[in-house]
This record gives structure tokens, C-alpha cells and sequence, in this order.
């Protein structure tokens, strides 16, 4: 039986009570992505401000509501992907959800999560895979997932 | 008379199970309740003795079938005080039955400059399909708000209502569990020439209902949530809607005569009910509407006023400011559900925690977002009660809570 201690471990509750990068940026020049998350109602606003010659995230601000896995994850990611590359970024992103699916594939008996296993290939999470004990709890994945899935839709955005 | 719990609770097989090596303590009712062995052993016997399609063979279990699915739907028409049992449409859920409504009725009466009166507290079943039909037609929504103890605030009524087609309100908040005046509403409607349709699916598993009383011209309910299987509910309305309606889905059942260019529909209920129905879903329904008889509708609701007051101090005497109660203080207004908040702890993480404990009760929207905007939170937990619940599940859970609170302390 998967515990709490699993879930909630305490980088997680750490980024939880005292949330990094929260706040909103000027829209233009920064851009705006809001995301949902139907089964709880958990909203996230995600605040980009890309450097167009440098293509790296010169800031991000993040405001919004939601639980503490999600709220953490959004938190940890702003930490992550800030002064990165976008292209590092999209890697962070692919990593994350591989952490995820990985872990949901197993559960589920779906394969040995090889083919995920790729994107994770090189990139360091660091505090993120504290996450991982979330794939336990197969209904807060999406949770975790949220604020990635808004970072990526942000990026595909300016993007286009 | 009160209920005797422990035996009711050995009725219902899955609350014997662990969750997590603790007993469950299961308090989601009002999303979905437990099913007692009368309702299961009905359905395994019908599948195991009289299965066979409605309305089409001649041969002996088909004509068993066919006799107990409109013994069924005749129970659940007389249980709701209907004089007629035409006037009970078998759907599958009470989503269902206001769509279809929305989708016969509303697209042959209304069109653009037409109102339509809802509630701020209404359920996503009670409000997208109205919504769907606004931005098809062009009708209007217009919206009854909440007072701050969690009532309707009916003081502009009259204005809601001038010139409105259907007035649309729930007997029993979900979220809230706020009892509306649905007599009264639907007085309100009629004298302003607009019909009444009640969204009855957290009042009738646990309180005695008639339909005559009321008033109503529909109201749309769930069999899953008053004991009975999932995949069926009922619209009832009044004769003459129901046969001046333009049917709702094409198909078998539902007509009396096809040719190459036109068809003909059948009689009530059943122009109504195309394709092979929920059968064996049919039958558990009646099972359960005998369960909820054999107990008494007027002994449940006793059970859990007394339960639901017991819970409100036992919250608030634990946690008091602590923990924000969303919905009425006054008892005889409010249901057994029981929507609440710590502060600065979400729903979900809360939730979590009690699961630890085998403690299920919900966490989410409820799937009343427009009521959540107006309470100005994402989510809430809610714990809802039935027959099978007692004063240790309400214990159990101030003591998961107690944890809950504890574990996420700042």
C-alpha cells in the first residue's frame, strides 16, 4: 500500500507553503496561458516572458489555485524551466510526463515504459522526481501534470 | 421509529470491505450510493431467470421480462405520488432526462427572445444544456443568485420570472445541500405562465416525494443514487407534455408504424424510450424503490436529520472557525450533505489523507462550477449521508480529519 509519506514528500510541502516565481507579469510583452484541470476545478495561469533573440525564458510567473501536488509541481517547474532554453524547457516538459507515464504504464501492465524511457535519457530533475510517488495515486497524476501542460501549451503559443 | 444502522449496514455487502486495512466509512452518497443484496439479488435473478428483451417476443420470458420492467417503472411512478404511470419516462440518469427535455420540448416551444429561469446552485446537468439550447436559439438565461446562508435569494423573483418559458431548480443542492421551496417556486412559475422542471436527484433517495404536491410539469432523477443500479433514471412530467412533445431519440420502441418517407411514434413512455432499454437496470430500480418502502422514506429522512445535526456540532466543536461549513445552519432546510473547507488546506489533499483511513467522501467542483465561482473556491470535500451511515462514521471522519489537519499544518 502506497503511504502519504509517498505522495506528500517534504520538498513537496516545502514548495506548497512558501510557492516560488508566484505573481503575474505585464501582458504584452509577457504572454498568458490559463489551464484546468475539469476533475477538481484547479486553475493555473502561467506567465511567459521569452527572449525572441536568445529564444531562453527571461521570467515566469504563475498564479492560480489548486493542491499541493499541483501547486508544488507548478512551483518546482517555474524553478526549473527559469533562465533555461526553450528548447531545454520542451526536454523538461517530455522528462516530467515521462516520469509520469512511466510509472502509469507499469501500473497499468502496459509495457515496460521503454520507449518513455528515452526522454528521460540525460535530463536532470532534480527536485522533481519527488513527484514520482504521485503515479501511486493514479488520480492526482493530472494534478502533477497541469502547470507542464500549461507550460507547453504557453510555448506552442508564442510559438505560432 | 429509529433505524436500527448496524443491520441495515450488513445489507449492503460492500461496506463490509477495507480500504487501506481500516473498515470503509463510506460518506459519498449523494455522488453515488451502495447497493443492498435485495437489489443485486434482483438483477442476478432477472439475468439469470427472465432475461430477454421488452415489448417483442411472445415466448414466456419475454413476457416475464416485459411484465417485471413495467412493474418497475410502475413502482417508481406511484413512489413519486404520479397518478399516471404513462407519465414515467425510463432514461438513463437525470442528465439524460433534462436533455430530453431540452431537446423536445424547449426546441419546439422556445426560440430567440424566450427566457429561461435557472439557479446559481444548480448542477452542469441543470445548466449546459440549457446553455447548449441558448447559444443554438438565442434564448435567454436568466439566473436566480444565492442569499449568504446559502438559500435562494428569491426577492427578485417576480422579475426573473416575467415573460420567462421553464424555470429550471433543483430540490436539493449537491453541493449545498440546501432543501428549495419547490412548491412555492413553482407556484411562482405557473402564475407567470412558465412550466416548472425540478431536478429531484438528491431529494427523492431521501426524502418522501410527490410529484401531484409539487406542482411540477417535469422532474429528473437517478435510480444509482437512492440504491438502485447505475445507467437508468426517470423523467417524469405531466400526461399532456409528455404526448404533445416531439419524441427525443429515432429507433426501435419508440414508433408505431415506419414506411420509406415517414414514421409514426408509439404511445407514451415509450415514444420516448428508442432502442432496447436498461432491462435488467429497470428491474433493480423497482428493487430499490421496495428497499427504500420497506425502511420508510419518512424514517430515512428522520435518521438523517439527526445524523446531519450531529455531524454539524461534532465539525464544529472539533474545528470551529477552523473549518468553513458551506451551506444552510438551519436543519430543516438542509440535507445530508455537507460540503467544508479548512483553511488554507485543499479539498484534495484532504480527501487524500481520509482515504488513508478507508474514509471516502468527495473532492472536486461537484461539477457545479458556477457555484463554486460564487463560494470563490476551486473545491471543496463533501461528505453525504444515507440510511447506512451513523454516528462512528461520523466520528471516523473528525478523526481523519483531525489527521488531515495535523499532517498539513504550516
Amino acid at each position: 500500500m502506497a503511504g502519504l509519506e509517498d505522495l506528500y514528500r517534504e520538498i513537496i510541502l516545502d514548495h506548497y507553503r512558501s510557492p516560488r516565481n508566484r505573481g503575474e507579469l505585464v501582458v504584452p510583452p509577457a504572454h498568458k496561458t490559463e489551464g484546468f484541470n475539469p476533475l477538481c476545478g484547479d486553475e493555473v495561469s502561467v506567465y511567459l516572458d521569452i527572449d525572441e533573440a536568445t529564444q531562453t525564458v527571461r521570467d515566469i510567473k504563475i498564479s492560480g489555485q489548486g493542491c499541493s501536488i499541483s501547486q508544488a509541481s507548478t512551483s518546482m517547474m517555474s524553478d526549473a524551466v527559469k533562465g533555461q532554453s526553450v528548447a531545454e524547457a520542451r526536454r523538461l516538459i517530455r522528462a516530467f510526463k515521462a516520469l509520469m507515464s512511466i510509472h502509469e504504464s507499469k501500473l497499468e501492465g502496459e509495457g515496460d515504459g521503454a520507449d518513455l524511457a528515452a526522454d528521460l535519457d540525460g535530463v536532470r530533475l532534480g527536485d522533481l522526481e519527488a513527484l514520482q510517488g504521485v503515479v501511486k495515486f493514479p488520480v492526482r497524476i493530472k494534478c502533477a501534470t497541469l502547470a507542464w501542460n500549461t507550460l507547453q501549451q504557453g510555448l506552442d503559443e508564442i510559438n505560432t | 421509529m429509529a433505524l436500527d444502522v448496524a443491520r441495515l449496514k450488513a445489507e449492503f455487502p460492500l461496506l463490509e470491505r477495507e480500504i487501506n486495512g481500516n473498515p470503509i466509512v463510506y460518506l459519498d452518497s449523494a455522488s453515488t450510493s451502495q447497493k443492498p443484496f435485495a437489489v443485486l439479488d434482483a438483477m442476478d435473478h432477472a439475468y439469470r431467470h427472465h432475461y430477454a428483451n421488452v415489448h417483442r417476443g411472445v415466448y414466456e420470458i419475454a413476457e416475464l421480462a416485459t411484465a417485471e420492467f413495467e412493474k418497475a417503472r410502475r413502482k417508481v411512478a406511484t413512489f413519486i405520488g404520479a397518478s399516471d404511470w404513462r407519465e414515467l419516462v425510463f432514461v438513463r440518469n437525470a442528465t439524460e432526462a433534462i436533455n430530453l427535455v431540452a431537446y423536445t420540448w424547449a426546441r419546439a416551444n422556445l426560440g430567440a427572445g424566450d427566457a429561461i429561469v435557472l439557479t446559481h446552485m444548480e448542477h452542469h446537468a441543470n445548466v449546459v444544456p440549457w446553455q447548449m439550447l441558448a447559444n443554438e436559439r438565442g434564448v435567454e438565461l436568466r439566473w436566480i443568485p444565492m442569499t449568504p446562508e446559502f438559500t435562494l435569494d428569491l426577492s427578485d423573483l417576480d422579475t426573473l420570472l416575467d415573460g420567462a418559458k421553464l424555470l429550471c431548480v433543483s430540490a436539493m443542492s449537491n453541493v449545498l445541500g440546501t432543501i428549495n421551496p419547490v412548491r412555492e417556486l413553482v407556484a411562482a412559475a405557473h402564475a407567470h405562465g412558465a412550466l416548472a422542471l425540478i431536478d429531484a436527484c438528491q431529494y427523492i433517495p431521501h426524502i418522501a416525494t410527490n410529484v401531484a404536491e409539487w406542482d411540477a410539469d417535469f422532474v429528473a432523477f437517478s435510480a444509482h443514487k437512492l440504491c438502485g443500479p447505475s445507467g437508468i433514471g426517470a423523467l417524469w412530467a405531466r400526461l399532456e407534455l409528455l404526448e404533445a412533445m416531439p419524441p427525443f431519440l429515432g429507433g426501435g420502441e419508440m414508433i408505431r408504424d415506419v414506411r420509406l418517407d415517414y414514421f409514426t411514434t408509439n404511445d407514451v413512455p415509450w415514444k420516448f424510450e428508442a432502442g432496447t432499454p436498461a432491462i435488467v437496470e429497470a428491474i433493480g430500480f423497482g428493487a430499490a424503490i421496495d428497499y427504500l418502502e420497506s425502511i420508510g422514506m419518512a424514517e430515512i429522512r428522520d435518521h438523517e436529520i439527526k445524523l446531519t445535526e450531529y455531524a454539524l456540532d461534532a465539525l464544529d466543536n472539533e474545528f470551529g472557525d477552523r473549518l468553513k461549513i458551506y451551506g444552510p445552519a438551519d436543519i430543516a432546510i438542509r440535507g445530508g450533505a455537507i460540503s467544508f473547507l479548512f483553511d488554507g488546506i485543499h479539498a484534495h489533499d484532504v480527501t487524500q489523507v481520509l482515504d488513508q483511513d478507508g474514509v471516502c467522501v468527495r473532492a472536486g467542483h461537484h461539477c457545479a462550477k458556477p457555484l463554486m465561482r460564487q463560494l470563490g473556491v476551486p473545491a471543496t470535500s463533501r461528505a453525504s449521508f444515507y440510511m447506512y451511515n451513523d454516528e462512528h462514521d461520523v466520528d471516523c471522519l473528525v478523526k481523519a480529519l483531525i489527521r488531515a489537519e495535523q499532517f498539513f499544518a504550516l
